[in-house]
């Protein structure tokens, strides 16, 4: 693959100059809009409305931490009532209020805790808190730009999501409760206000939010594929991008491809609500009261929903494996393994997302015929999926690694990809999974695979790029202690809910004592909700060590902490808007240059030496 | 160094790129809603509609407004502002006669007693066509501000790609309404 490089030396070379032109021509731009925002930069320009693509990103970030402590805190809530149902815990009631009567949590609490915490980490942490943040802050740096396509776009980007955040947060405290349907929210639950309290107002709220979010997340994903296309530095060709950019750009060509469906989805369902048509709708009876609407049908909402919300794992996803990519290559000192098998594998992920939605809905009387396709189409995933992993492996294979937080978490990242990843071949299977269907099996897999894996990948990101946002290093020691509870916490919590899920328990039951069947673990489910509270912990005193860090941590006085190849490296230590101060570097090779010629590491922007071997 | 302009002329400006990333953005938008609408026609208590004459008479005004746009950024590529002015009026006149049209369209079907009762073609009519009317109104607002632009601004206007890119944006939403149109033509009927 690097010799592929060689044989296009000269045609690239035309195309670098082409680029330059262009480049030179926005360069100018750039920096008229750089000097003259330097002389009436105000708090408000600088801190608030800022189109600075690293300012955003930090707003998106610390948005998202805001979200993230939120939404941890309804699981363990919700992990309360499950490890301990029937208990009575009054400062709940303090707290509370009629929402957990006598010390305990109420049913209808209790799905308004899971929904959201589905809708908050999904969405409002996983989404907009790490392809915010970090498509925000890496891609002007790593591909040398002074700044998105439109800073403009971008700016109203964030401040979407944070319009979405204040409705979604509103929801919260109106008499009748947020969503409370699970975070599907699929019809009739959804569309009929008799159907239960949190179906009223807050469910209003829940779309209203989360078509803001949509168009937040539209007019970011427009600007990261603007950017990475037409604003890339001289010599930065498509493939001497780091992974962490071209995962950015496949989660952003999701986003772009698939949150507008579920915004129809969502239209539709609003009209269902407050308009009195069917579209969901169909011979229903609440409370012996038949209802008028005929002809709707819900399964229409299930597939314009997993149209968005299958792709959606892999917006969540992507973004992580990409930076993991990246860390790992660093701190292994070794160039990334398989770097095109890396690229054709995002790739044929990105494509294989838009074609398996329908493996959310096995059980849903689905034809077995065009069940049997889409679990063809799903355990395809299993190829590209397996190519990554054996690459990550094989790059820190007989490395020189650096066990750094960053480094630690990735590691982690790749240990639950593949822990989550095998149960997804179990849950692909139509036949197994009608049986394994809407059991904690589930929960566990997509926790694993998806939710805890990406918060793996974020937290290698804030270990890593901390130093570049805020000129300062986190506090290690706080970082080894976070990795390693959150670590063991999290195959603690998750592993023992495959068990569950075998055993046929259901998920989102607010109290299984009524069950024989399901009243198997007890005591496991106190053990998972203690681990749960001590993790939860944790990650606030990461909170602590974030927050701390930004003012107080130890100053960075190396422009390169890690020995980097990239670009953002090579800016100034706290670099202002424009990222570099005089002309953006060149770049003249790949990313991952590491122990090459008995050097540790080769810059990009270092020229192809006249001795050096193949490159 | 020819290559190199040839390859600088080919290179399409950054804004105008991501327009069209927003515009496959929201042709998935309305392919999730006519897909849903195809699934629905298939289920029994389907109920189809005979579209209203308004519709015909504003797919003939979008039609024409694409035409004077186009006209109008010849003129402004040739500098003849005030021919450039005039052309940008009528553009915004046949804009906005379009999404009054299809307002006596909506209430045309309403008068026949399609309301939003139901889950027939009427009611993702109301919806598709609606969403669509959404999306001229934003152009129209876009042409607003350059309609005033052209008439108070200090500075001379000189690059046309902003007009250029709500050219692409304007044509975008006419053929889109030629789609749903013939969409709903042919599934509808």
């Amino acid at each position: 693959m690097k010799s592929s490089f060689h044989g296009t030396e000269a045609k690239q070379k035309n195309m670098s100059e082409a680029i330059n032109v262009q480049h030179g021509a926005a360069h100018v731009e750039h920096h008229d809009a750089h000097s003259h925002g330097h002389h009436k930069e105000t708090f408000v320009s600088k801190y608030i409305f800022s189109m600075d693509h690293k300012t955003i990103a930090k707003q998106f970030l610390i948005t998202g931490i805001i979200w993230a402590i939120v939404g941890g805190l309804f699981s363990v809530l919700f992990r309360l009532q499950l490890g301990y149902p029937g208990q009575s815990f009054p400062i709940l009631e303090t707290f509370f209020g009629n929402w957990a009567k006598g010390g305990q949590i109420q049913p209808e609490f209790y799905y308004a805790l899971i929904t959201m915490h589905g809708t908050v980490l999904v969405f409002f942490v996983l989404t907009a808190g790490l392809s915010g943040t970090f498509a925000n802050f890496l891609i002007p740096l790593q591909i040398g730009a002074r700044d998105m396509a439109s800073p403009f776009l971008n700016m109203l980007s964030y401040w979407f999501f944070f319009l979405a955040s204040v409705v979604m947060i509103s929801s919260l405290f109106i008499s009748t409760g947020p969503a409370s349907g699970g975070w599907t929210v699929y019809p009739p639950l959804s569309a009929l206000g008799q159907a239960s309290s949190g179906s009223k107002l807050g469910m209003d709220l829940w779309i209203v939010s989360m078509a803001l979010f949509v168009v937040s997340s539209l007019l970011g994903g427009l600007n990261y594929i603007s950017t990475i296309l037409n604003l890339r530095t001289k010599g930065m060709s498509m493939t001497r991008m780091p992974l962490t950019i071209w995962a950015l750009f496949f989660t952003a060509v999701l986003g772009v491809l698939s949150f507008p469906v579920l915004l129809s989805g969502l239209i539709l369902l609003l009209f269902d609500r407050n308009l009195g048509t069917s579209f969901y709708l169909s011979d229903i009876v609440v409370n012996g009261e038949i209802l008028a609407n005929e002809g709707g049908s819900a399964i229409l909402f299930q597939h314009l929903f997993w149209f968005l919300g299958h792709p959606e794992v892999y917006i969540i996803l992507l973004p992580a494996m990409g930076m993991v990519s990246e860390i790992l290559s660093v701190n292994s000192r070794k160039p990334i393994f398989g770097y095109m098998a890396m690229l054709g594998s995002l790739f044929a992920i990105t494509i294989l997302a838009f074609l398996v939605w329908a493996h959310h809905m096995f059980v849903t009387g689905l034809n077995p015929f065009l069940g049997s396709i889409f679990v063809l189409l799903t355990l395809l995933i299993a190829v590209p999926s397996a190519i990554k992993v054996f690459n990550w492996l094989t790059t820190l294979w007989r490395g020189n690694i650096r066990f750094t937080p960053a480094t630690l978490f990735a590691i982690g990242f790749v240990s639950l990809f593949i822990s989550g990843g095998l149960t997804g071949i179990f849950l692909g299977n139509s036949t197994i999974d009608i049986h394994l269907h809407d059991t904690m099996f589930v929960v566990a897999h997509f926790h694993i695979v998806m939710g805890v894996a990406s918060m793996f990948g974020m937290f290698a990101g804030i270990y890593h790029w901390f130093p570049k946002m805020f000129g300062r290093y986190l506090n290690s020691t706080l970082g080894y202690i976070h990795f390693w509870v959150t670590m063991i916490g999290s195959y603690l919590i998750f592993w023992p809910m495959h068990y569950q899920g075998l055993a046929g328990i259901p998920r989102r039951y607010l109290d299984k004592r009524g069950w024989v069947s399901f009243n198997d673990f007890p005591e496991l489910d106190k053990m998972i909700t203690i681990v749960s509270i001590i993790v939860f912990a944790v990650q606030l005193m990461f909170v602590f060590n974030f927050f701390y860090s930004i003012f107080k941590g130890r100053k960075v006085t190396n422009p390169n902490p890690w020995g980097a190849n990239t670009l953002e490296w090579t800016t100034p230590l706290r670099p202002g808007h424009g990222n570099w101060d005089g002309e953006i570097p060149e770049v003249h090779r790949w990313a991952y240059d590491y122990g090459k010629d008995g050097r540790e590491f080769i810059p990009q922007t270092e020229p192809i030496g006249e001795n050096e071997s193949k490159h | 160094m020819s290559t190199v302009s040839l390859e600088q002329q080919k290179k399409m400006h950054p804004h105008k790129f991501t327009l069209w990333v927003a515009i496959g953005s929201i042709v998935m938008m309305f392919a999730g809603l006519t897909s849903a609408f195809i699934v629905k026609s298939n289920q029994t208590g389907w109920k189809s509609v005979d579209l209203p004459k308004a519709f015909y008479i504003s797919t003939a005004v979008i039609l024409i407004s694409s035409i004077t746009f186009q006209v109008a950024l010849g003129f402004f590529k040739n500098r003849e502002m005030n021919k450039y002015r005039s052309m940008m009026g009528i553009t915004l006149l046949l804009g906005v006669a379009f999404v009054v049209l299809q307002w006596f369209g909506f209430q045309d079907l309403w008068a026949q007693g399609i309301t939003f009762k139901g889950s027939g073609a009427g009611q993702f009519l109301y919806v598709i066509f609606g969403l669509h009317a959404i999306h001229v109104v934003g152009g129209i607002i876009t042409l607003l501000v350059m309609f005033i632009k052209a008439f108070v601004g200090k500075t001379k206007l000189y690059s046309s790609v902003p007009i250029e890119v709500a050219a692409v944006y304007w044509h975008f939403v006419d053929f889109l309404w030629i789609y749903l149109l013939v969409f709903f033509l042919i599934i509808g009927g």
